[in-house]
């Protein structure tokens, strides 16, 4: 583990049986900034966020987080009590992390206002929408201030103005010296984080700022109209309405620069995947 | 339909407790009961006291009464007492001058009613009619005889012989089962199914403090929901509460205790309500059959009896009854005391590390 970055995960392993669900996973999550973890279904997001939790016990490697007063988790299923109001939740969370009444309730004002949820303060939290529910889990995860904050998948079936909102308060924690790990599927939030971990399968695919994981990626790309056949479909993946093609041997200026497509950090995450799907390792 | 079918054996075969229950439980059920349900007495435990306690032992000797206790140098209270402690279920007191005097221990209503039976037949100079005793026991007995004078009678702590009185307290201890087992064991499969349970073994908080916290209000509400049970069993039924209500205080705080404990170990097992439902609903049957609340332990077979030891609402049904009917002291109940805090110990320990699975998988570094 970096001796700046406080807290987080080094070289983690954790399996079931012979199903390896993390292997060799390191994960600095530095103090004041927001650090992604991305990748598909069964990835391994949920498994690092639940290890840097503490919800569960990794098989080998070391994970460093502050005692559990000062750390605060989103599990993937929300962890809010359907059968309790939104105010009430929040009382439990608060009690929970000894909190003092006014300041619990002076910040989950603030936190309810800024997510839109205030006038569903008095509702059952099983009454909410999804949406509802999940932007009420994250208020509850970092209403006491946590030194770490892990989020799983906190806007998933969030609308875009609450997704918003939902940033400013994650953005803010950052800014007061929160360390943030945040699990999401959406490229577009991970391009947000200052730094990002790809993974797939439980491996580390590729890691940096967003704009180093872009640079990174080996040879060039196109885009074509329609799926081509051949060796070339193994390397196609669509995209809005066409098709993306990765070339690995293409160096610079090779190819109709007309179709060359700078990558984005969507693009770069498709590619490792396939980079690692072509080599021929188990998904 | 074929296909609903299809999916419905699947889910079956995948849910093993459910197959179980319905094949395993209904047999074994069969058996136990089999060997359980039974209303006739065939032993009445006898202390007899006073001058002439050895003639009258000997002219009680042959079934059902079995002298166990034998004091020539004691008497009336010495009896009453034997009584009042469960010791025996008929004391006769023997005197130099005056008729022998039978007492009989009313809160043993099947006891009392066969003790009273076979006294009517020793009246009338022959069997003791409505016990049933084998070939084997009358020879082995040589008697009955015709008793040489008739005793008086007399039914203590139950003198109606009243049903209710004997079920009420026993009913407590259903209920005080039914609220500490059934409905806590949805407590952490609550937790579980809404995900919550996670977010619990990530808060500070200690699985100590999330088990007392959890059983806590159910403790409440069972005590709660006890005292409301014994006024309006007093109040309505007119059971009568002869003894020290401390006394029953500590057995119902004990027992529920147990109660509770199995709710959450249950609640721990299970992945789903309807699993701890199953469970729970498998702890509760038992112990109304077997516990002694409506066939008498006595009664049962050796084999299915000892089930009825390991069982805790057995214990609460002595303490029950001792306390409520008989005025029983703490004394003679400590047994029933000590094995229901053995008990408590032994779920709550169990149910304790169960909860440390689920909420300190990783400590922190």
């Amino acid at each position: 583990m970096s001796g700046e970055s406080a807290w987080g995960a080094a070289d983690l392993g954790v399996r079931h049986g012979a199903t390896m669900f993390l292997d060799g996973v390191t994960l600095p999550a530095p103090a004041g900034q927001v650090t992604g973890v991305v990748g598909g279904d069964g990835s391994g997001k949920t498994t690092l966020a639940r290890c840097l939790a503490g919800a569960l016990a990794p098989d080998s490697g070391e994970v460093r987080r502050p005692p559990k007063a000062r750390a605060g988790y989103l599990p993937a299923s929300s962890g809010i009590y359907p059968d309790l109001t939104v105010t009430e939740n929040l009382d439990f969370r608060a009690t929970g992390y000894g909190m003092s009444r006014q300041a619990a309730r002076e910040r989950a004002a603030e936190y309810l206002d800024r997510a839109g949820l205030a006038p569903a303060a008095g509702r059952l939290a099983g009454q909410l929408s999804g949406g509802m529910r999940r932007k009420l889990a994250v208020i509850a995860a970092m209403l006491h201030r946590p030194e770490l904050l892990i989020l799983d998948e906190p806007t998933t079936g969030v609308d875009p103005v609450s997704r918003s909102g939902l940033w400013w308060l994650i953005a803010r924690a950052a800014a007061e010296g929160c360390a943030i790990v945040l699990a999401t599927s959406y490229l577009d939030e991970a391009e947000r984080c200052a730094s990002v971990l790809v993974l797939d399968a439980g491996v580390p695919l590729a890691t940096g700022t967003p704009q180093e994981i872009v640079a990174a990626m080996p040879g060039a790309m196109y885009e074509v109209p329609a799926r081509p056949d051949g060796d070339l479909a193994a390397r196609t993946w669509r995209r809005g309405g066409r098709w993306r093609i990765w070339d690995p041997e293409a160096g610079p200026g090779a190819g109709p620069d007309s179709q060359r497509l700078l990558p984005d950090l969507a693009d770069a995450v498709t590619v490792a995947a396939l980079r690692r799907e072509l080599a021929g390792a188990p998904s | 339909m074929w296909a609903m079918i299809v999916k419905e054996f699947r889910q079956v075969r995948r849910d093993r407790r459910t197959l179980a229950m319905m094949i395993v439980l209904p047999v074994l059920l069969l058996v136990v009961l089999g060997y359980a349900a039974s209303f006739d007495v065939k032993k009445i435990t006898v202390a007899v006291s006073g001058p002439q306690a050895g003639l009258a032992a000997g002219l009680l000797r042959g079934a059902p009464f079995q002298v166990t206790v034998t004091a020539p140098g004691e008497t009336k209270d010495w009896a009453t007492n034997q009584l009042r402690d469960g010791r025996v279920e008929m004391a006769v007191v023997t005197q130099a001058d005056a008729r022998p005097q039978v007492l009989i221990d009313g809160s043993q209503l099947f006891a009392a009613r066969a003790a009273l039976a076979a006294l009517a037949g020793l009246e009338r100079g022959g069997t003791s009619a409505g016990v049933r005793t084998s070939a084997a026991e009358r020879a082995a007995a040589a008697g009955p005889v015709a008793l040489p004078v008739t005793p008086t009678v007399q039914v203590l702590y139950n003198p109606g012989l009243t049903t209710s009185d004997i079920m009420i307290p026993g009913i407590c201890g259903v209920i005080l089962v039914f609220v500490g087992t059934v409905i806590t064991s949805l407590g952490v499969v609550r937790e579980r199914q809404s995900g919550t349970l996670e977010q619990l073994a990530v808060m500070p908080l200690r699985p100590r403090d999330v088990f007392l916290g959890k059983i806590a209000p159910y403790f409440l509400v069972a005590g709660v929901d006890l005292a409301i049970i014994l006024a309006v069993g007093v109040a309505i039924f007119g059971v009568p509460f002869r003894g020290s209500p401390a006394i029953f205080a500590g057995g119902a705080l004990l027992f529920l205790f147990v109660t509770l404990g199995i709710g959450i170990l249950i609640s721990s097992v299970s992945q789903n309500s309807g699993q701890a439902i199953q469970l729970a609903m498998m702890t509760l049957l038992p112990q109304i059959l077997l516990s002694g609340l409506i066939f008498p332990v006595s009664s049962m077979a050796a084999g299915v009896r000892w089930i009825s030891y390991l069982l805790p609402l057995t214990y609460f049904n002595q303490i029950a009854r001792g306390v409520m009917l008989r005025a029983e002291p703490i004394g003679p109940l400590l047994p029933a005391f000590l094995f229901l805090a053995l008990l408590g110990a032994v779920v709550v320990t169990a149910a304790t590390l169960r909860f440390r699975r689920y909420l300190a998988p990783a400590s922190s570094s």
